[in-house]
């Protein structure tokens, strides 16, 4: 086998392995809370005999390995079980949810990528001088301001002031893709600025770094312009450090927004998890824990990968 | 004369240093430095580190290193004022008119990119060709400079292809924009013997089939012998002498010239071989985990007490991994180690601490071996302490004792190895290993990376050390110039085996096996014409000069190179 596959397929199977063990620590988590699912949905004036028989209705007296494995093995065919608080199918109402997130994740994500690249390496231009400490100064700042409070200056600035773009960003079915844009913009806003600066400082450091080599001196003695010589010698060899950071914080576009959601009412993943810890709905609370890790671990697996493919010594053995 | 292409009038280059713990100052690099180079000649910049060659070479691109600058002078290419003419001229000059070879070809090309598009960069950047013109011209280049399949050498990435090959590459990129001038710096210092007379002869064609001129840079008076037309002899900054190559190597005007010179000339006298031996390696065989292949393959070799034995052989031959076996870092698979009357344990694990203490090492590179955080004394103190329990007065004392046998005194033991030279370096190395009283003392490439000069001096040290202490010496090397000043006895390696073994008159006297001649034959002389002579009569099939290399070396875990191409 190429040893490139064989690296990638190591990495997928540990991969699938680590899902597990966060399958397992998920469950097991919701297994020590106290009370049950048959306890949250009788309440506390419940009757013992009453308790009894709904567990035996939902299997709860069965022990907890034959519970997990049902669990994992309905996971497995896309079954996630039924929420309590109003009987629906999991995956049917997640998928709605889950949909929107990454929505507004790949269009935040699309816009923050490429620009806190290209930051970084304007401000590895002009290190030590205003653009690199403006950039660095500004992205500083966003990353230091709690996301609720730039939501709000964004509605306020925005929205309120010079009404560009709604406050609440409320999307359904039967919207066009501009009228949903339109709607987004601010909490993409506000994301971008979020993620920007980690971003943009993993390329500067990561690039700064390659800057010492001796081949950018070659570079340099080649005639070359500085930002060609930042671009195209030394950006590909910082590629490995800068997709690690990225993947970070794609990941958490997908599962850390809870709070921009709640600010902008915006219909995602975060909400759905929220409402229902807030219910004690507790297959939900699994099954959202179940899609965040393996969405995190997707994009790490996807951040090892590129990182792999990104190194020529591996791409082109000997 | 015709128009010069290069021009430098008392050129002055100043650096700021921040030396820890002192207020910055600037520092002067070089003072006073004029010639003036005609079209297709080549001059030698030599002298030893520090001399400011490469500081004036990168001077003709207007380029300096972190922090230094150019203070005064003049320096013209081709009539043009450089200084003047403020980045966009540089850039206009640098790649195009000027161009530079790297010491590291291996760390100069971007690991990230082929080579074809590495060595036309430049030229489609100035717009001096079409993409498929400098293509052809690079081939072409490839093809002149003995690289293995022209067509396709290109797409290969830098990691693909041998040391000697890169630093060929690395000339086909200097030289595919057509420059007029190229600053080669030290281009073949990092080479094998076997590899730089082939990559010497490749660059010394070129220079003469395109015409360019060439500043070359080097420490050694040899090697600029060859290439060169002139030598313009460096110390300190400052210009020592200036003349024909002739000149410079037969009647050297300058003591430090002369010096420069003779310093390849000493030779101490063998002594038999001793009856028993310190040192027994018997048939050792070793390899390192998850390697394919052995990398030190049947070793016999034996060691008189308070003799030297000189492990010779280029980079990968298995002569570091030799030391590691006997002391035990790389446990031999097969074969045993006999010392002073016993047998060791593979496994340094296993050994005594009596085992250890009698085996010490010195490294190649000084500053690397010792802690910085620690004063001189530390160190030295250090196996005191371990090995003898040595404690307060009786350490001082034999530290002060110590620093007297290296002949640094004792106003050394509160310093830090950063405020020493490398040479001062190297000695607290040695009074560190002497420290132990040991029987035996590996030296692996001591004094590879110190100038000639300092390097004469430690081996006269060890020389010393060893007629007073009776310390032997495994004294593993590539440079055959240090074999023939202090070797009893000499074990060539190649590919993990001793090709040739005995005393050194045995080893140095014809008939030689293929290798050992090859590698008698490649070290540099400084007689003119040595090179076309030594091209002409390499007898090895495969690795003459100009012939495409052999594939280049296998990297195994733990940055051993096994199987060095050329």
């Amino acid at each position: 086998m190429h040893p490139l596959l064989k690296m990638v397929v190591q990495r997928v199977a540990l991969g699938c392995l680590l899902l597990i063990a966060a399958s397992v620590a998920i469950f097991a988590g919701t297994e020590v809370l106290p009370g049950d699912v048959a306890a949250s949905v009788l309440g506390q004036s419940a009757t013992p005999q009453a308790l009894a028989n709904l567990r035996a209705e939902m299997g709860l007296d069965e022990p907890a390995t034959t519970r997990y494995f049902a669990w994992l093995l309905g996971a497995l065919h896309g079954d996630l079980g039924t929420a309590l608080s109003n009987k629906q199918d999991i995956a049917a109402a997640m998928g709605q949810r889950l949909g929107n997130t990454l929505f507004l994740a790949s269009c935040a994500a699309a816009i923050a990528v490429p620009l806190s690249i290209l930051l970084g390496l304007i401000a590895v231009r002009y290190r030590g001088r205003w653009p690199d400490r403006l950039i660095s100064g500004v992205t500083l700042a966003t990353v230091s301001v709690p996301e609720f409070l730039l939501g709000y200056i964004v509605i306020f600035a925005l929205a309120v002031k010079y009404r560009l773009f709604p406050s609440v960003a409320t999307i359904y079915a039967g919207m066009s893709l501009g009228e949903k844009l339109q709607v987004i913009a601010l909490p993409v806003i506000v994301l971008v600025l979020v993620v920007l600066g980690h971003m943009m400082r993993m390329t500067r450091a990561a690039i700064l770094n390659v800057m010492q080599s001796p081949y950018i001196e070659t570079a340099e003695l080649k005639g070359l312009r500085p930002f060609a010589i930042i671009a195209r010698h030394a950006f590909p060899n910082a590629i490995a450090p800068v997709v690690n950071v990225v993947m970070i914080n794609l990941a958490y576009l997908v599962v850390g927004v809870v709070v921009v959601e709640v600010v902008f009412v915006y219909p995602g993943m975060g909400q759905y998890l929220v409402d229902h810890v807030a219910k004690r709905d507790v297959p939900v609370v699994q099954a959202c824990g179940l899609v965040f890790a393996a969405v995190y671990i997707g994009f790490n697996l996807l951040a090892d990968i590129l990182s792999i493919l990104a190194n020529p010594r591996l791409r082109h053995p000997r | 004369m015709p128009d010069p292409v290069l021009t430098i009038d008392g050129l002055r280059i100043e650096a700021t240093v921040h030396p820890p713990g002192e207020p910055s100052r600037d520092v002067v690099l070089v003072d006073g430095v004029s010639f003036s180079l005609p079209r297709g000649k080549v001059l030698g910049l030599i002298g030893e580190s520090g001399a400011g060659k490469s500081t004036i070479g990168l001077s003709a691109l207007g380029y300096g290193r972190g922090g230094v600058r150019i203070t005064g002078g003049r320096i013209a290419v081709n009539g043009r004022e450089i200084l003047t003419g403020g980045a966009g001229a540089l850039r206009s000059l640098r790649g195009h008119e000027v161009t530079y070879v790297a010491q590291s070809a291996a760390a100069a090309f971007n690991p990230a990119k082929r080579l074809m598009e590495q060595v036309v960069e430049s030229t489609l950047a100035h717009g001096l060709a079409t993409r498929a013109e400098a293509e052809a011209r690079a081939v072409a280049l490839f093809a002149k400079l003995g690289l293995p399949d022209p067509a396709n050498f290109g797409r290969r990435y830098p990691h693909q292809v041998s040391g000697g090959q890169l630093q060929r590459a690395m000339t086909a990129m200097a030289l595919c924009p057509q420059p007029d001038l190229v600053v080669f710096d030290e281009p073949t210092t990092a080479l094998d013997v076997t590899t730089q007379i082939g990559v010497l002869a490749a660059i010394k064609d070129a220079i003469r089939d395109t015409g360019v001129a060439a500043l070359y840079i080097t420490h050694d008076l040899a090697v600029v012998a060859q290439v060169s037309d002139e030598i313009l002899v460096l110390r300190h900054g400052k210009m020592v002498e200036h003349g024909e190559v002739r000149q410079i190597i037969d009647a050297p005007r300058q003591d430090y010239t002369r010096a420069l010179v003779a310093v390849r000339e000493t030779e101490s006298a063998e002594r038999p071989p001793t009856a028993q031996a310190v040192l027994t390696v018997r048939d050792v065989t070793a390899r390192y985990a998850g390697a394919g292949a052995d990398v030190l393959r049947g070793i016999n070799v034996a060691l008189g007490p308070g003799r030297t034995l000189a492990v010779v052989g280029e980079s990968g031959s298995g002569k570091s991994t030799l030391a590691r076996a006997i002391t035990g870092l790389l446990p031999a698979s097969e074969g045993r180690i006999e010392f002073a009357g016993r047998v060791l344990a593979p496994r340094l694990a296993e050994r005594s601490r009596d085992d250890l203490r009698d085996i010490q090492m010195i490294y190649q590179m000084a500053d690397v071996a010792m802690n910085p955080r620690q004063t001189i004394a530390t160190i030295i103190g250090r196996p005191l302490e371990l090995y003898f329990g040595m404690r307060g007065r009786a350490r001082d004392a034999r530290v002060a004792e110590l620093l007297d046998a290296i002949e640094l005194g004792q106003g050394f033991a509160h310093r830090y190895p950063a405020e020493l030279s490398g040479g001062q370096k190297q000695r607290v190395c040695i009074a560190r290993a002497l420290a132990a009283r040991p029987k035996l003392i590996i030296c692996d490439e001591v004094t590879s990376a110190l100038d000639p000069l300092v390097a004469e001096g430690i081996l006269k040290l060890l020389a010393e050390i060893q007629a007073a202490e009776g310390v032997a010496y495994l004294f593993i090397t590539h440079d055959l110039a240090t074999v023939r000043a202090i070797a009893d006895g000499i074990a060539v390696m190649h590919r993990g085996q001793v090709v040739r073994y005995g005393t050194r008159s045995e080893v140095l006297t014809p008939p030689f096996d293929d290798y050992t001649g090859l590698l008698l034959a490649s070290v540099p002389e400084m007689r003119q014409g040595w090179l076309e002579d030594a091209i002409r009569s390499r007898r090895v099939p495969g690795s003459a000069a100009g012939l495409p290399d052999a594939p280049g070396p296998a990297i195994l875990p733990g940055g051993q190179v096994v199987g060095a191409g050329s």
